[in-house]
């Protein structure tokens, strides 16, 4: 239980997404099998336990602790597992220390009633930090700041290949993945990936460098589309087997069986998962409310309901189509959505162009409709095959032009690792009028990058040289009508927010520029904003 | 026996000995003073007279300059001296260098005052000698049951694998500047680590201090160089606060650690903004504080500082008559800790 423990506590103060990956990369590299299959399943969300409640967990430290002192350490620390992870009286050789297989074992086949007495024992024998660590395992949910996609990049790490491998063979292997691991480690084949509803790694697209890309392209080369703003997903019915998978391979099947009783059809569709009403796409948030979930309800489903938009075809029946250049592919898309007569799933449109200069206009001025809200168009290579990764020229994505508003720095908080010495996590602010007229800032986003290593020293002087109060970590800048510093933020998007005090919540915001030249009582009123709400 | 409170009682400035006319530690500037160590919420400069061990007047006279006191005197441990009717002897405290418990006795009573203390071994300092007594006045700086340190070995063993794990970034550890630097110089050397560990300016004196006083650091070298890459993989200890501060700009993509038993708290270190914390405390945590009670088995159980609602209901329940001094002026300054 110890190096898993120590994993999980180290992750959980680590920032950096590198850092994370050599701890996990190197976990992996020293544990034994099986060990390191069921952290790599605990990790990835392969493994969820709810055997505890906190309700046990309380009656239990107070069978074995005076209740005014685990009040008074309670108060202290603020976190029930935390505080009975060391509060706990050890009892050390009462119990052999468990290993962690060992305890994951025993969960696996444990009855309710029995798993009260398993932890118990189990946390007489160990010491504080594997405590905390046992019963964030058993209380569902690590929040180590650890995604499944990272912990199949640092396993794809320890073997030195790449990610796109371990991802298309991942949903062919089980905890505690031994057999992937012995591939890894170079001591069998490669398993098989060919296993009926797996994923099939995706293809992304690079951004158009709209300075040095068009002189070089011919626009009849290319076929462009809308590129929608939901998320791509990857939609799998193979000899009766549905899946749905993000681009990262997660599976989201669980949370969608709305959209998996709609995938009648027989093969693989490269898409866009939307939530879509009256034959329209709902704003992003709509499909955020169904996202991150175990499961739907029948309301949730009624109220937002999911829907694919498709771009590409995979698999036609049991024919992989990936190796055909996009035309022939787009073709075989065209006949197979139609085929597939389904209420939730429709095409992609292409946008027919001659010049690089009409698709710049549209792209400026979509249409009515769901153009309106696509994040940009796609461009795609007609003889383009359909290669796992970011290949460099066959796909590009040109994005809309950002929002823009200028804001007054308010907060700056300090980073970590390599920015631990500088105030690098911005929130900044727009003027509001309240209800005797009086303008006040009020707080519209945060944005930590954006700006180069000279421009945050810059700010960084400002921060110390203009703090106003510190809480902690953060400060709180001066920032009033005659004196702040303005930002220009940028953003790809603005939805209403009952969580801000604003109401507004920006999505992607970066800083675009400093400007030290603005006063700061000329930047953006909140009402810029909320008009933003009507163009998006 | 006589009343306690006769021969020391609370006072603002301090623990005050009336029969002696003398203070413990005291927070203002008085007359005549005993020092316990040389922290400085407990060894404040401009007594009239100071006594304590020879190395917490070093420390004193290191931080404040020769003109600290009026005069001084030292005292070694374990040797009683007479002063009016009281009778004065220093035992190790197991905290720092020098650091020593305040023994008192008038008449048939008996006080002995800890200063802060630790139980566990502590290659830079002469370890806890537990005296029986009247009265034990305590700190409860970690007066919850929360606080279990744990082996500092295990902690160090953290750190250095850290460093083979991340062999192109600078450890930062905050250490404070007396007694918890040089420990963790010290624990490093014993735990292998022979390289060159680099020190912030402001350690230089202390350090000189501990090895004048036998204490081996091995290589050090003050943390100054005009090149980044030079820290590439290497320990830097700074005291706590440099660690945010811009002087730690010089080190490439650094992991800041901070040796504190406050490091036990998750939210302390996250606060912070600590990457590896090291549970590593020059104070008792809640075993030490009621084991030595247990120990000592004093009629009577003074708590002078910290957490002390837990130590309280913890003497309650095991029926050891206890109290409160509530004195003001100590561990103002958490990093210490």
């Amino acid at each position: 239980m110890r190096a898993f423990a120590h994993l999980l506590d180290r992750l959980s103060f680590t920032p950096s997404r590198n850092a994370k990956l050599v701890l996990v990369r190197d976990y992996l590299r020293e544990a034994p099998d099986p060990e390191r299959g069921w952290a790599l399943a605990a990790l990835t969300g392969a493994l969820a336990f709810s055997a505890a409640k906190p309700a046990f967990i309380r009656k239990a430290i107070e069978e074995r602790c005076d209740p005014e002192l685990f009040k008074l350490s309670y108060d202290y620390v603020g976190d029930l597992a935390e505080t009975v992870a060391l509060i706990w009286p050890a009892r050390r050789g009462a119990n052999r220390e468990p290993e962690f297989s060992e305890v994951i074992e025993a969960l696996r086949i444990a009855s309710r009633g029995q798993v009260q007495s398993l932890l118990e024992g189990w946390l007489d024998a160990l010491d504080a930090n594997e405590r905390w660590a046992l019963l964030k395992l058993v209380t569902g949910g690590l929040r180590v700041g650890v995604s499944a996609r990272l912990a199949k990049q640092a396993a794809a790490d320890m073997g030195g290949v790449d990610v796109s491998e371990v991802e298309e063979v991942w949903h062919t292997q089980s905890p505690p993945y031994e057999d992937l691991f012995a591939w890894l480690e170079k001591r069998s084949e490669k398993p098989s990936p060919d296993a009926p509803g797996r994923f099939r790694p995706v293809m992304l697209a690079q951004a158009i460098d709209e300075e040095t890309d068009f002189a070089k392209f011919d626009p009849s080369d290319y076929a462009a589309e809308w590129k929608w703003d939901g998320i791509r997903v990857q939609a799998v019915n193979e000899r009766g087997i549905k899946r749905l998978y993000t681009r990262t391979a997660d599976d989201i099947s669980h949370a969608f069986p709305d959209m998996l009783d709609a995938m009648s059809f027989e093969g693989v569709i490269d898409g866009e998962l939307l939530v879509m009403r009256e034959g329209r796409v709902a704003p992003f948030g709509d499909l955020q409310q169904r996202l991150n979930r175990k499961t739907a309800d029948a309301k949730l489903m009624a109220k937002y309901p999911a829907f694919i938009r498709a771009y590409d075809l995979l698999l036609d029946g049991t024919n992989d189509l990936r190796h055909l250049p996009f035309r022939q592919r787009r073709a075989r898309l065209e006949s197979f959505v139609g085929e597939a007569h389904s209420l939730r799933i429709d095409l992609s449109p292409l946008q027919s162009f001659e010049t690089w200069e009409e698709l710049r206009a549209l792209r400026a001025h979509p249409p009515e409709g769901d153009p309106k809200s696509a994040e940009g168009l796609m461009l795609k290579r007609w003889d383009s095959i359909y290669e796992a990764g970011r290949p460099k020229g066959p796909w590009f994505k040109w994005k809309r032009d950002p929002f823009l508003i200028d804001a007054v720095l308010m907060y700056a908080q300090r980073g970590h690792g390599k920015r631990s010495s500088f105030y690098s996590d911005y929130t900044f602010g727009v003027w509001r009028e309240d209800e005797e007229g009086t303008r006040a800032l009020t707080p519209v986003g945060k944005a930590y990058f954006g700006f180069t290593d000279e421009e945050l020293r810059q700010v960084d002087k400002f921060v110390r040289d203009n703090t106003v109060e510190r809480f902690g970590p953060v400060r709180s800048v001066r920032a009033d009508k005659d004196f702040g510093l303005v930002m220009e933020v940028a953003f790809e998007g603005l939805q209403r927010s009952a969580r801000h005090k604003s109401g507004v919540a920006m999505r992607f915001p970066r800083i675009s520029r400093l400007r030290w030249d603005k006063p700061a009582r000329e930047a953006d009123e909140l009402q810029t904003l909320e008009k933003m709400l009507e163009r998006d | 026996m006589i009343k306690p409170e006769t021969l020391l009682c609370p006072s603002p400035a301090g623990l005050y000995c009336p029969p002696g006319d003398f203070y413990v530690d005291p927070t203002r500037p008085v007359a005549r003073a005993v020092i316990t160590h040389g922290h400085s919420d407990h060894a404040r400069s401009g007594h009239g007279a100071v006594l304590a061990t020879v190395e917490t007047l070093a420390i004193m006279e290191a931080r404040y300059g020769a003109e600290f006191a009026g005069q001084t005197q030292i005292l070694a441990y374990g040797t009683p001296i007479q002063h009016k009717d009281v009778e004065i002897v220093l035992q190790p405290a197991g905290h720092i260098l020098g650091s020593a418990q305040a023994v008192v006795r008038w008449k048939d009573c008996r006080i002995v005052v800890s200063g802060d203390y630790k139980r566990r071994r502590d290659p830079t300092c002469v370890p806890f000698v537990p005296v029986p007594c009247d009265v034990f006045v305590s700190e409860a700086t970690f007066g919850l049951p929360v606080f279990r340190h744990p082996d500092d070995r295990e902690e160090i063993a953290k750190l250095l694998r850290s460093v083979a794990q991340f062999p192109g970034r600078t450890h930062l550890v905050g250490a404070y500047a007396l007694g918890k630097a040089q420990r963790i110089i010290c624990l490093l050397r014993e735990a292998g680590y022979g390289d060159t560990i680099y020190i912030h300016g402001a350690l230089q004196r202390l350090n000189d201090l501990y090895e004048s006083f036998g204490v081996a650091l091995g290589p050090l070298a003050p943390a100054t160089t005009e090149r980044k890459k030079d820290f590439e993989g290497a320990i830097v200890i700074a005291p706590p606060s440099a660690v945010a501060d811009r002087w730690a700009r010089r080190f490439p993509d650094p992991v800041a650690a901070f040796a504190s038993g406050w490091m036990r708290v998750r939210a302390r270190a996250r606060q912070r903004g600590v990457e590896l914390p090291l549970v590593i405390s020059d104070h008792a945590d809640w075993d030490e504080l009621t084991t030595t009670v247990k120990e000592v088995n004093p009629g009577e159980l003074w708590v002078t500082h910290g957490e002390e609602e837990a130590l309280l209901r913890w003497a309650h329940l095991e029926g050891v008559k206890a109290r409160a001094l509530s004195l003001v002026g100590y561990n103002d300054d958490e990093e210490e800790a």
